[in-house]
């Protein structure tokens, strides 16, 4: 079976750029399933299973989507294998712009929208510096400018990427992303595998369920910033 | 080319390539060692501040000199020049073949009719993806006659359509001078001030109002955005052929925006519905059921009927600007 992990800003289009690329593998008879990632709830399963993929949610509540993610995706690549799926699909949201579910020699996908700025792709960190394949949305409503000054904000961060536009309603590109999944390494065992970055440590008494502000309340990793 | 850049201090290197800081500013890395050579203010950056910016110090320098060739390509608009795609006909939705050969040359400009759904965007996906009879509709397309480097199917900066839609709106929060200048200088024009006013003074002469370079892009009228979006498509996209899907006859002279971007030698493609802009093509395609049907030349007699229907278009033109006046709508116009 082959993994993928996407992952992108919250409403980047993720759901919608598997669907239609799922609905391309389909059609040339490619079996596919999603996981589903996210903090407090998430429709998406609902919206994998009403076109006819099977789908599984885990949701972390209060911790970071992205650590629950990495004690989970191992139980995950088993059921894949068990449900007899030629593609395994995980998808989550980024959410701290600081982790990323993206592991070494498992084919690695961002999802990014035009809309979300030109300084966006700065403000992402490994999710989008250590991907293998970009896939940008939502070009069908910005200018052909803003696209090709987006692409190459991209670059600048990532610089061997594939970098794709795929438009999450009407499909287009999608056929062609899923070429590119269709390629991916296939996996057996994630057992030994390494993340591509390490997640940060978070471990200040906030973390831990404190409250309280002030100088007192604050133990173990507490950065300050400068102000000058 | 690594060790060409790790030995150059950071200063030479940002002063020789204004880009190449625009490469440490991007990833975060805004306070560097400037007089160091570059290896060495890569050896020397703190482990805690590379981590928290997510990048791997043994992949900074290498990621660096992709960037940098990368750059130096669009540069050097190594983009091999494009005389002539060429599509061979598939199949429909029915699996009835297509039967036929189209060819698509710079200066020229052909229109796509047809219902919706009946299968122009994979037409145009078709082309974009350079399809070897392995798409949906089996289509084949070459460049300049020959099948194309599959290399240059994901090859984002060498993409070969760009769009223009009515749904496109500009979302920057620059004006128009700032806006034109950005994209100038992430296509590694030589002289982004030259072109930014070229392209500020053809907007201008395609929009029926004029706006000014300090406009903000996002307060333009509909009329004047999609002139400045055909300016800077025809002056400063990669790519060489344009895909429009209409252009609303308001506030922009037609004819002009199509053969700017005809003389700037696009491949134009046109979906509309227009009897103008139809007729101004040289040819149409027209779709059904997912495939050609037909390609038609715009023939004579159509030419005529282009010139009637401009006239008609004329006079219509001439009552809006009445009312607009609020003028009795009386007697010969
Ligand atoms: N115009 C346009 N809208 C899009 C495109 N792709 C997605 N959308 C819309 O963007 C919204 C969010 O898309 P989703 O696919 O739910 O995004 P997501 O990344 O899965 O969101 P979460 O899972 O909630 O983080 C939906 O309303 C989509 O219809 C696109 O290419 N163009
Ligand atoms: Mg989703
Ligand atoms: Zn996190
Ligand atoms: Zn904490």
């Amino acid at each position: 079976m082959r993994l993928i992990t996407v992952a992108g800003p919250p409403s980047s289009g993720k759901t919608a750029i598997i669907c239609k690329t799922v609905e391309a593998l389909q059609a040339v008879g490619t079996s596919v399933g999603v996981i589903k990632f996210d903090c407090l709830s998430s429709g998406d399963q609902v919206t994998y299973e009403r076109r006819g993929i099977p789908a599984r949610t885990g949701l972390s509540g209060n911790l970071c989507p992205d650590h629950f993610y990495v004690s989970n995706i191992e139980e995950c690549l088993d059921w894949g294998l068990q449900s007899g799926f030629d593609l395994l699909i995980s998808e989550s949201a980024g959410l701290c712009n600081r982790c990323a579910p993206h592991i070494k020699d498992i084919c690695a996908v961002c999802v990014i929208d035009n809309l979300s700025g030109v300084e966006t792709p700065r403000k992402i960190g490994p999710m989008l510096k250590m991907a293998d394949i970009v896939v940008i949305t939502k070009g069908d409503i910005v200018s052909q400018a803003e696209r090709e000054v987006f692409v190459h904000r991209i670059r600048q961060v990532n610089s061997s990427a594939i970098i794709i536009h795929v438009n999450g309603l009407t499909g287009q590109g999608g056929h062609e992303l899923g070429r590119l999944l269709k390629d991916a390494a296939t996996v057996e065992t994630l057992q030994g595998k390494l993340l591509r970055f390490s997640m940060p440590a978070a471990l200040c008494s906030y973390c831990l369920g404190q409250r309280r502000i002030g100088a007192d309340f604050q133990m173990g990793n507490v950065k300050k910033m400068e102000l000058g | 080319m690594e060790n060409h850049f790790a030995d150059m201090t950071l200063t030479r290197l940002f002063g020789e390539h204004p880009h190449a800081r625009e490469f440490f500013l991007a990833i975060g890395l805004s306070e560097l060692p400037e007089e160091l050579p570059l290896a060495a203010a890569v050896a020397a950056l703190d482990e805690e501040l590379l981590l928290d910016v997510g990048v791997e110090r043994q992949d900074l320098l290498r990621q660096f000199c992709d960037y940098m060739a990368g750059m130096e390509q669009l540069r050097n608009q190594q983009q091999a020049m494009v005389a002539s795609v060429t599509v061979l006909g598939g199949h429909d939705k029915s699996g009835n073949p297509e039967n036929f050969r189209l060819e698509l040359r710079p200066g020229e400009v052909t229109c796509i009719v047809g219902p919706t759904g009946s299968g122009k965007s994979r037409f145009l996906a078709d082309i974009e993806w350079l399809a070897q009879g392995d798409s949906p509709t089996g289509r084949t397309v070459l460049i300049n006659g020959a099948a194309p480097d599959l290399a240059r199917r994901y090859a984002v900066e060498q993409k070969l359509v760009a769009q223009l839609s009515q749904n496109m709106n500009f979302v920057m929060d620059l004006s128009a001078e700032e806006f034109i200048r950005l994209h100038a200088e992430s296509r590694m024009v030589a002289d982004p001030a030259a072109i930014t006013a070229t392209i500020l003074e053809l907007a201008n002469s395609l929009a029926g109002e004029q706006f000014t370079p300090v406009t903000p892009v996002t307060a333009l009228s509909g009329g004047q955005s999609r002139a400045l979006m055909i300016a800077d498509v025809a002056c400063l996209s990669s790519s060489p052929i344009v895909l429009i899907d209409e252009i609303e006859n308001a506030g922009i002279d037609r004819k002009r925006a199509l053969s700017l971007l005809a003389d700037q030698d696009k491949i134009v493609l046109m979906a509309t519905h227009d009897p103008i802009l139809a007729l101004m093509g040289q040819q149409r395609l027209i779709f059904k059921n997912g495939g050609v049907a037909a390609i038609r030349s715009t023939s004579p007699a159509e030419r005529a009927n282009l010139t009637l229907f401009e006239e008609m278009d004329a006079r219509l033109t001439a009552v809006r600007h009445a009312l607009r006046n609020g003028e009795e709508i009386a007697g010969g116009f």
